[in-house]
């Protein structure tokens, strides 16, 4: 049984990092348009990124 | 939104790295070719440096490369490609972000890391129940690492409910969070005091599946609001609330309506609506205000007449000057009802929360008599408390707080696809109630725009050239009705009187009687003469037809034991007439707002409850006082912020599509109700009598929330087959 001292530690590290992940995808706004980035997968390569002064995705458009 | 000419920098926000930013509302883009399209269009009209679509909201974000930018160049280019852009308010702009959804999202995120990684360890325990070999140590062990796992988990995402119940307990309720509080919390309570005893019963597990199923219905009941009430702001941001103001220069800059003072000058092309009150300082026209007063029949204007917010200018170019703004309008006094209304639509109780005043009290004297009871009868204090707890999480409310929000959301997706916006749950529920409907007659009944009713065909083929060079209304409707063909040679158009030119070679004119040379006898019909080469004028003849649905709608809501009725600020003698025609025995015409509003606080004393469809300024105050309201897509912005549904399309059928959802979704909402009671009687029991444990507690909670999902996608099922 010593070996679940080792195996659940484990494998809770690695659910861990699958909610920081998914955590991330939250705050980097990458659920705010899911029908936009089913449609950019099909065009061209390079107009994937973000506006180049564009305020973080967190952050409200300043007046 | 047409292009305007008007200056609209001021609708570009600088960003601290001195680039110009501006968020246009762009409609029709649904595929990624549009994306591109839209785009490219857009970042390449003059000085933008980019632009990127949302395609869920449909708002384009555009990056100038210096501080300031015009709006106007990247609307026409994105109109040059064929969709339609319009301006958001600076402020709308910024009120966008959905911090809510966001917080619900990572919320349900960790209760969901929670729920599947507690399971990692309840198995085993649960293995135990039938005899495996497990002993009373490593159960422990499991329990500890349960709580390791739940306890942060379910103190954070449980925020939502405990933030929630303590704002109802401040105010001296109980809303449905405040058992899911205190099982919550009693529930990890107990489990603590279990495994450290050494017990064999710890409700980890439970604690986090609880939270968990009830985020779920949380997050759609969030889901079914945000998808409103963006929907309603893409409305509302089509018709931009922007007046042309014109400086000491002469020259019109765009301005947001909040913004116009009195005494500013303000321009009013043709086409578009008065913004505020005023009095007209330059120009003729006629003007349409059937959107204020529900009156059919054009008003002629001149310098000197005043002119309301929202009269839609017909003929030419108006200068008016502002003697009341915005907010004194005549739009304020039916604001002013309009929020009363609002206040008592606040009032109105959830079925949820109805639900929630017989099951709080219920369940907690249960599980407090659990306690007491066992305690008296010699179970000991530590048992009791833990049966008191069992009864606690068995009855859990998930199915009850599933059992709402996931029919409504599947009852607002049925009617989304047919065209109807449902701005929230609550009014899905007031619409299943209603049982008396009344109808506006301009823009409801009928389709709110003129058609020829009477016109000799000869003379429709010879007039058409000319009626197709003017933007009148009357003339469009005379164009609309001859179809493509070709257009008059040196058309000229005066303002408020007609539009002469020239048809093969014979000059002709298009107009008023007095413009055309008819003699111009007093008639209650509108209409337009025309006059070729000297030939005696004809006459056309225009009224606002009837949708084509309206008498099928009448007959169906009748069919389905409504009342009808119609309240309109028209004549008697075309309210009358439309009545008739669409089989409706009551009907009241010449009303105020005032009226109206009161008409409708009149039906709530004799105890109708009463659906409100209108459309114009004029049925904002008695919309927001109705029961249950709809207001068509083409409404004034008041009226379709003040209806609880918003019906795309020319049909009328849409008012009984939405009933028949909504009752079909109240039926399902009460059979999950009827479910989960029948539940909690079966289980209630069990729980006092200690015939629960940690399994029989997850296969329950699971079980039910499953049964009550299943109801309510049979919503969805019904609307495919």
């Amino acid at each position: 049984m010593t070996i679940l001292l080792f195996l659940a530690p484990a494998s809770l590290m690695l659910a861990l990092i699958g909610l920081g992940a998914f955590l991330w995808t939250v705050q980097s706004g990458q659920y705010d348009d899911p029908a936009g980035d089913a449609a950019r997968i099909l065009l061209g390569a390079d107009d994937d990124r973000p506006l180049p002064d564009a305020p973080p995705a967190d952050e409200a458009p300043r007046p | 939104m047409s292009v305007l000419d008007a200056d609209l920098s001021r609708f570009v926000a600088a960003t601290a790295e001195g680039h110009g930013r501006l968020e246009l509302l762009v409609r029709g883009a649904r595929c990624a070719a549009c994306l591109s399209k839209v785009e490219k269009a857009a970042a390449a009209a003059p000085g933008v440096a980019a632009a990127r679509l949302n395609l869920t909201s449909g708002k384009l974000s555009v990056t100038f490369k210096a501080a300031s930018g015009d709006p106007n160049a990247v609307i026409q280019a994105v109109e040059a490609v064929g969709y339609g852009a319009g301006l958001y308010d600076p402020e709308a702009a910024s009120a966008v972000q959905d911090r809510e959804g966001r917080r619900l999202t990572v919320a349900l995120g960790v209760a969901g890391f929670g729920v599947g990684n507690v399971m990692m360890f309840s198995v085993p325990v649960w293995a135990g129940l039938f005899g495996q070999e497990l002993d009373a140590s490593t159960r422990t062990v499991m329990y500890w690492l349960s709580a390791i796992v739940a306890t942060p988990c379910a103190l954070f995402a449980g925020q939502v409910f405990f933030q929630s119940a303590w704002a109802s307990l401040k105010r001296g309720k109980a809303n449905m969070d405040v058992p899911i509080t205190i099982g919550v919390l009693l529930t990890l309570a107990v489990s603590f005091s279990e495994t450290f005893l050494g017990g064999p019963h710890a409700y980890f597990d439970a604690a986090i599946s609880l939270i968990f199923l009830l985020l779920i219905g949380r997050w759609l009941d969030h889901q079914l609001r945000a998808k409103a009430q963006s929907a309603a702001r893409d409305l509302l941001a089509m018709q931009a609330r922007i007046a042309r103001r014109i400086d000491g220069h002469g020259v019109e800059h765009g301005t947001p309506v909040g913004e116009v003072a009195v005494g500013d000058r303000l321009a009013v092309p043709p086409g578009e609506r008065a913004p505020v009150d005023g009095v007209v300082e330059a120009g003729v026209s006629e003007l349409d205000n059937a959107l204020i007063t529900g009156e059919t029949a054009l008003w002629p204007v001149a310098p000197g007449s005043a002119l309301h917010a929202g009269a839609l200018n017909l003929g030419g170019r108006l200068v008016m000057r502002v003697t009341a703004r915005s907010e004194d309008s005549t739009l304020a006094g039916i604001l002013r009802l309009m929020e009363a209304g609002a206040q008592s639509k606040s009032a109105y109780v959830r079925l949820a929360d109805r639900a929630a005043a017989i099951y709080v009290p219920v369940v907690h004297t249960l599980a407090l008599a659990t306690f007491l009871g066992g305690w008296l009868l010699g179970l000991g204090p530590r048992e009791a408390l833990l049966r008191a707890a069992a009864v606690l999480i068995i009855t859990c409310p998930c199915a009850l707080g599933l059992a709402v929000p996931a029919v409504q959301i599947a009852a607002s997706g049925r009617l989304f696809r047919k065209g109807v916006l449902v701005k929230s749950g609550a009014a899905l529920e007031r619409l299943a109630e209603v049982n008396h409907v009344v109808f506006d007659k301009t823009g409801v009944l009928t389709e709110g725009r003129p058609r020829l009713i009477d016109g000799d065909a000869q003379a429709l083929a010879l007039a058409a050239p000319l009626a197709r060079a003017s933007r009148h209304p009357l003339a469009q409707a005379l164009a609309r009705e001859a179809g493509p063909g070709p257009v008059a040679a040196e058309a000229h158009e005066t303002a408020g009187l007609g539009v002469e030119g020239v048809i093969d070679g014979r000059p002709a004119r298009l107009g008023r009687a007095e413009f055309v040379g008819a003699d111009a006898r007093a008639s209650h019909e509108t209409e337009l003469w025309f006059a070729i080469d000297g030939r005696p004028p004809v006459r056309f003849a225009f009224a606002d037809t009837l949708r084509a649905d309206a008498a099928r709608t009448i007959a169906a809501l009748k069919a389905r034991g409504l009342s009808v009725e119609v309240l309109s600020g028209d004549m008697a003698a075309p309210v009358s007439r439309v009545a008739a025609a669409c089989g409706i025995e009551r009907w009241r015409a010449g009303l105020t707002p005032q009226e109206k509003a009161a008409a409708i606080d009149g039906m709530k004393a004799r105890d109708l409850k009463t659906l409100m469809v209108g459309d114009g300024f004029n049925d904002a105050a008695a919309l927001a006082r109705a029961h249950a309201s709809m207001a068509p897509g083409a409404a004034v912005e008041a009226s379709q912020n003040a209806a609880d549904l918003v019906f795309e399309g020319d049909g009328l059928m849409a008012v009984v599509d939405a009933i028949d959802v909504a009752r079909a979704a109240r039926r399902r909402a009460l059979e999950n109700f009827g479910f989960s009671a029948l539940y909690n009687a079966v289980a209630a029991p069990a729980a006092m009598l200690g015939l629960v444990n940690p399994l029989l507690a997850a296969l329950a909670m699971s079980g039910s929330s499953l049964v009550v999902m299943l109801n309510a996608l049979r919503m969805t099922w019904a609307a495919r087959s």
